[in-house]
């Protein structure tokens, strides 16, 4: 069975020139397994392709039970030049949540 | 006023009353007001607002502060002085001298004694050699022509000093944001700075503060899911710290908003590169070995930080100017309104191919945030086009807003709500410079509250 993150995680989007830093946190503590197996650097660097142009880092986090994807060249220059209109990248958070996991 | 817990040890109550420069007003004076707090963090520098700032002064030497400073000090002034708090804030931007002085100004106009210090030394622009680095393109100071700003983050220890001035208001420029709250928790509980277990804890308490509302419930809210009880009054947060550096973050009675595990982690995480390696001027934390527990309804107890030794360097932020942005955005509904916009985004990339290399197009309400839509949606209702471009003038990044605005005759049909924009551009790279190189000073201006004749 599919599941959506949304449904699993909450997100919170933050940034440092032009990487954005994706923080992934488990809503249930015990789905943070889950969410280690499934949810890995490359699925997120392919999940967010269009937006990330360099290369993803995963941070595990267990004491927080959580994820931390840091994204490189994902606010279109830099969030003092871009020209996006969300030049931080502050609502990319709900663009990793829209991601689906396989879940038993 | 510090409380005592336990065996006689004091414990430092300390408010973020402010996240960024454009924070909201009122929460830092309920926080003032009924916070029972000692001291009273308001962050208010991001990337930029220096370089644009330093952008405002050349143009004016009186001015490059922060633009709110003095609505924020007008209605602080009074709350602090009466219930004894100490305000410590980087809003002295690229000029804190100019700003104590404005600030002396409203104590004056109030009659309120006042003491207000300084804090300079972080602008290392003179500083800067050609050939010293850039960290994010691999490139040399040398590569931009038009430096407006270069600014080190200084750390607790330069903020010290004004401290121990014993001044009611503290104004820095550059100061890395946790060290802002760290800074008065060294002063009031005698930490040493090499002390790196104390650093570390005081830097996970200040990186927690320094977003003021976003542990609180603020860039949090998500209806039936992540509820936030009475949000449109949304307290601020304090944090209480004891002499072994644990602490609990809380906020004023009869404020909206929430403290529990899912805010913290959340802003725990908030900008982090490196959990394991989270680097300001004072240590090199460690947040992955935090503990966090709910201990009382909004009261989150925090400890077990670690970190490493403070590093050799300061990390410099420089601002070069960046052309011009131009925008335009103008809005389509109704049947085929997506068809519609989308044939006005490609008209107007044709007719703005000849002057711009790069012209970014969104469709708002489809595609402008995420780049695409990740679920198939119906139609939207509304679209809305956004267009925008750089340039070296700011007559041909004016060229963008024009062209959008002429869809009125010249696009297709029903299109409405045109607007234009145009603002300067400054961007933002990153070098470092040895600590020795940076000598902080401060500066103490005073007041002895007479009412100016005006």
């Amino acid at each position: 069975m599919k599941k959506r993150l949304y449904e699993l995680a909450h997100c919170r989007a933050g940034d440092k020139g032009n990487t954005s830093l994706l923080s992934l946190i488990a809503l249930r503590d015990e789905d943070y397994a889950l969410l280690r197996n499934a949810v890995t650097a490359a699925r997120v660097k392919a999940h967010l392709a269009h937006v990330v142009r360099g290369e993803v880092v995963r941070h595990e986090v267990p004491n927080l039970c959580a994820l931390q994807f840091v994204c490189e060249g994902a606010l279109g220059g830099g969030v003092t030049t871009s020209l996006a209109l969300d030049a931080h990248g502050k609502s990319l958070s709900y663009a990793l949540l829209e991601m689906e996991i396989e879940v038993d | 006023m510090a409380r005592v817990a336990g065996k006689g040890v004091p414990l430092i109550r300390i408010g973020s009353g402010a996240g960024f420069a454009g924070d909201r007003l009122e929460p830092a004076v309920v926080l003032a007001e009924r916070g029972d707090i000692r001291y009273l963090g308001l962050e208010c520098l991001a990337e930029r607002t220096i370089a644009l700032a330093q952008l405002r002064r050349l143009k004016d030497p009186e001015e490059g502060y922060d633009p709110m400073l003095l609505r924020r000090m007008e209605l602080l002034l009074p709350m602090i002085k009466r219930r004894g708090v100490r305000v410590v804030s980087n809003m002295g931007a690229a000029n804190p001298v100019a700003a104590a002085e404005a600030v002396l100004g409203v104590a004056r106009r109030h009659g309120i004694a006042l003491k207000v210090a300084a804090v300079t030394g972080d602008d290392v622009l003179q500083m800067l050699r050609p050939e010293d680095p850039i960290l994010e393109t691999g490139g040399r100071v040398g590569d931009y022509r038009w430096l407006v700003s270069a600014n080190a983050y200084l750390g607790a220890d330069a903020l010290l000093p004004a401290i121990a001035s014993g001044a009611d208001v503290i104004l820095s420029g550059r100061v890395a944001d946790p060290s802002l709250f760290l800074a008065p928790v060294v002063h009031e509980l005698g930490w040493d700075l090499a002390d790196v277990g104390r650093m570390a804890a005081g830097t996970v308490m200040g990186h927690l503060l320094e977003c003021a509302g976003q542990v609180t419930g603020g860039y949090f809210a998500d209806p039936g899911v992540k509820d936030v009880p009475d949000f449109a009054h949304l307290g601020f947060p304090w944090a209480e710290i004891g002499a072994d550096g644990r602490f609990v973050l809380g906020k004023p009675e009869r404020t909206g908003g929430r403290i529990d595990l899912m805010t913290v982690r959340e802003q725990l995480l908030y900008e982090v590169t490196d959990p394991r390696a989270y680097v300001t001027p004072d240590v090199v934390a460690d947040f992955t070995t935090v503990r966090i527990a709910q201990a009382a309804p909004d009261r989150v107890a925090v400890s077990g930080a670690s970190g490493r030794a403070r590093p050799a360097t300061l990390k410099v932020s420089i601002g070069y100017h960046a052309g011009y942005v131009g925008e335009g955005e103008i809005g389509y509904a109704g049947p085929n309104a997506l068809a519609r916009a989308r044939l006005a985004g490609e008209t107007l990339r044709e007719r703005l191919a000849g002057e711009f290399r790069e012209l970014r197009i969104d469709l708002i309400g489809c595609d402008s945030l995420h780049g695409k839509a990740y679920r198939m949606a119906a139609e939207p209702y509304e679209v809305r086009l956004r267009v925008a471009g750089r340039a070296t003038l700011r007559e041909k990044a004016e060229l963008i807003g024009e062209e959008v605005e002429a869809l009125w005759t010249n696009g297709p049909g029903g299109g409405g709500g045109a607007r234009k924009y145009v603002r300067e551009q400054v961007g933002v790279v990153s070098t470092l410079v040895e600590r020795e190189r940076v000598r902080p000073a401060l500066t103490i201006r005073e007041t002895r509250g007479e009412k100016a004749l005006v």
